[in-house]
């Protein structure tokens, strides 16, 4: 079964960005868009800015900014980039199976 | 040394004196590292606030030093400091460092130490698009203002490269950094993984820092390895640019290096009793100089342990502290040895002023030696050293490397003054006259043991090739292990030359015998003068007593002829008597 086809199921996604930098409104809206497009009404995103509380990027490990950290569901999965590229985005999420891309 | 090398190399010192000074008087700020010998090669530690590469291969050392950095900084500089790792966690870093000496938990817990590590793993992360590496930016930014840090060591870079898929956005964000981190006013140390062949980092991390990048080399010869570090740039400062060799044991990473930069130890003219009378005799009558290096070489069982022993023996009887370095014998062994021929170095041991010392030279590297033997000398500060022998040294290193590591040693002892005696041990069919090492130039006086086959046996023989500065005897001497120490006799020298020996006792022998033959010659002229006077003198005695008798005859004689004319008057007296009253009776008679 492919993680979002069940539709009861939370996706908690967590944004990490430094400062309102053209890369991390990028980011911002980009990932808003994948989750109004993939994950209607079964998401939350919360944004952590670590110009104003930098003592968080040390619990998800973060290095590179911005960074987005899918806590739920399990397991934890970390895209960093801008996510351009909604193709590759989906298939980090894992909304879409990596295999998908090659069939289609 | 030819007299033209002499002059470059007296130039040479002359225009390193004129950098230092001119490095010295143009501030260029450093900060000291604590570890032993690299601030001095380096003349005072790293480039202040400036980011500074160390790079080596796997195992060379480069968390090492970066943690000790850090540990020194704090404890003997008192600048806090950050640990930012790629690769490892806090409790296996302080784990790892523990048995060097370094009480990382400590140092974190009076908030003098950051240990922050960053795992970047590519499974983990997907990469979409723009990003760069605020997020380590601000984690590093807090973890300096945390605890107000100064120093700063990023390990390793290559860990970084190895979980990011877009490397040319790296080095990119790798140089924000490094600027970055010179704006922060720390001093860091970045470290990355070299290639074995080029010395090169992998991701070419040289290009991002131009002011200092020190290079660790793991190397393994004949089964040694050989720890070496190399100040490959410092931008404007004068440093050493020699590979010099390192180690690490119990306090750390030790860097030694190869020579001091000049040759400015003090002379004395103090000297100092060889422990063998005859032998003090040879050299002037007084003796090796304090704070001069001697060399004893010979082949098997000349006796070079035992003229060794006599010196730290005499030493440490005037209560002067020794050391003593064994490659061969147990400390048992020496002294039971060394008590056979008369020399008791036991009580030395036990008033505390002898050391001996016993190691395997093949246990570890040449400079892992030199490491000990510096440590030894500066925790028991000896003024007189016997290391016994150095020729085993051959055996852990090749022959220049042996040279240049007895070089740091000779070094070592003069400059602090200490009285150096070494063993060498000649290969037997070898010239007496040769070392291996070829170290007999560095040394002040040579004695030369040997002990030749003559006549179907071995005599061991003493003479003193050299000895810089003082009178000498040119003569050989035949040397002697008696129960009560070394003594040095003169051979014989005949019309072949000289003879030891069981040749000389022959000629010592008829040498006697012909003097008690002599002597005998003259006992019997005596004799043979006493019995002709007894001779004479019976002679004499007899022709008196024959005189005497004759004498005594006469006056017999004398005596008797005077008796008859006596009588005869009495006679012709008496006659006239009767005749004179009767004239008539005269007539009638006749």
């Amino acid at each position: 079964m492919i993680p979002g086809s069940d539709k009861s199921e939370i996706w908690e996604l967590r944004l990490y960005v430094a400062g309102t930098t053209p890369k991390s409104i990028a980011a911002f809206h980009n990932l808003k868009e994948i989750c109004t497009t993939h994950l209607a009404g079964q998401y939350t995103i919360e944004v952590i800015d670590l110009l104003e509380n930098p003592k968080l990027a040390e619990g998800d490990q973060i290095v590179a900014i911005p960074t987005l950290v899918r806590k739920l569901p399990e397991p934890v999965r970390k895209i960093i980039g801008d996510l351009s590229n909604t193709e590759k985005t989906l298939i980090g999420l894992q909304i879409r199976p990596a295999k998908a891309r090659s069939a289609s | 040394m030819s007299k033209t090398t002499k002059e470059t190399a007296k130039n040479a010192t002359r225009t390193i004196h004129r950098t230092i000074q001119a490095i010295e008087g143009s501030g260029l700020d450093k900060a000291p590292t604590g570890i032993a010998g690299f601030d001095e090669i380096t003349f005072g530690g790293l480039p202040r606030n400036r980011p500074t590469l160390v790079c080596g291969g796997p195992g060379s050392g480069k968390t090492l030093f970066g943690l000790e950095f850090l540990a020194r900084g704090i404890t003997e500089h008192g600048e806090p400091g950050v640990f930012v790792s790629f690769e490892e966690t806090a409790e296996e870093l302080a784990k790892n460092v523990k048995s060097l000496g370094l009480d990382l938990p400590d140092l974190i817990a009076r908030k003098k130490m950051v240990i922050d590590t960053l795992r970047v793993d590519r499974e983990e992360y997907l990469e979409t698009g723009d990003y760069d590496l605020s997020g380590l930016f601000i984690r590093v930014g807090c973890a300096i203002d945390s605890i107000g840090a100064k120093r700063i060591v990023l390990d390793s870079m290559e860990a970084l490269f190895s979980g990011l898929t877009d490397h040319m956005r790296l080095r990119s964000e790798i140089h924000r950094l490094f600027l970055w981190l010179k704006d922060q006013g720390v001093t860091a140390i970045v470290t990355g993984e070299s290639l074995e062949s080029s010395g090169k980092t992998r991701e070419g991390l040289e290009e991002f820092i131009s002011d200092c990048v020190v290079y660790l080399d793991h190397r393994v010869n004949d089964t040694i390895s050989t720890r070496r570090l190399r100040i490959t740039k410092y931008r404007g400062s004068f440093h050493g640019t020699n590979e010099y060799p390192f180690m690490i044991d119990e306090s750390g990473i030790c860097v030694l290096p190869v020579t001091s930069l000049n040759l400015i130890y003090k002379a004395t003219t103090d000297r100092m009793s060889t422990g063998i009378a005859s032998l003090d005799g040879m050299l002037g009558g007084k003796g090796y100089y304090r704070g001069s290096s001697v060399l004893v070489t010979g082949t098997a069982g000349s006796g070079k342990t035992s003229v060794g022993a006599h010196f730290i023996h005499a030493a440490s009887r005037r209560g002067e502290k020794c050391l003593m370095w064994s490659f061969e014998e147990s400390e048992h062994q020496i002294v039971r040895n060394m008590r056979s021929i008369g020399i008791d170095l036991e009580p030395s041991i036990k008033a505390g002023s002898l050391k001996i010392l016993t190691s395997r030279p093949l246990i570890f590297g040449l400079e892992m030696h030199l490491g000990v033997i510096h440590k030894e000398i500066n925790a028991f500060d000896p003024r007189c050293i016997c290391i016994d022998p150095i020729s085993n040294f051959t055996g852990a290193g090749t022959v220049s490397e042996t040279k240049v590591m007895l070089t740091r040693l000779v070094d070592l002892t003069k400059s602090k003054g200490i009285t150096t005696i070494m063993t060498y041990l000649i290969r037997g069919g070898m010239p007496a006259e040769t070392t291996d090492a070829g170290v007999s130039s560095l040394m002040d006086t040579w004695i030369v043991l040997s002990d030749p086959e003559f006549n179907g046996e071995r005599n061991r023989i003493l003479s003193v090739l050299k000895s810089r500065g003082m009178p000498h005897s040119n003569q050989l001497r035949e040397m002697l292990l008696t129960s009560h120490g070394v003594e040095l006799i003169l051979p014989y020298l005949g019309p072949s030359g000289a003879v030891t020996g069981a040749a000389r006792k022959s000629v010592e022998a008829s040498e006697k015998a012909l003097a008690v033959a002599q002597q005998i010659k003259i006992m019997k002229k005596k004799r043979d003068f006493e019995s002709s006077r007894d001779l004479i003198e019976a002679k004499i005695k007899m022709m008196r007593s024959r005189l005497q008798s004759q004498e005594q005859s006469l006056a017999l004689e004398v005596s008797q002829a005077k008796t008859r004319d006596d009588v005869k008057t009495e006679e012709r007296s008496r006659m006239g008597a009767t005749r004179a009253p009767a004239p008539d009776q005269k007539a009638q008679e006749l």
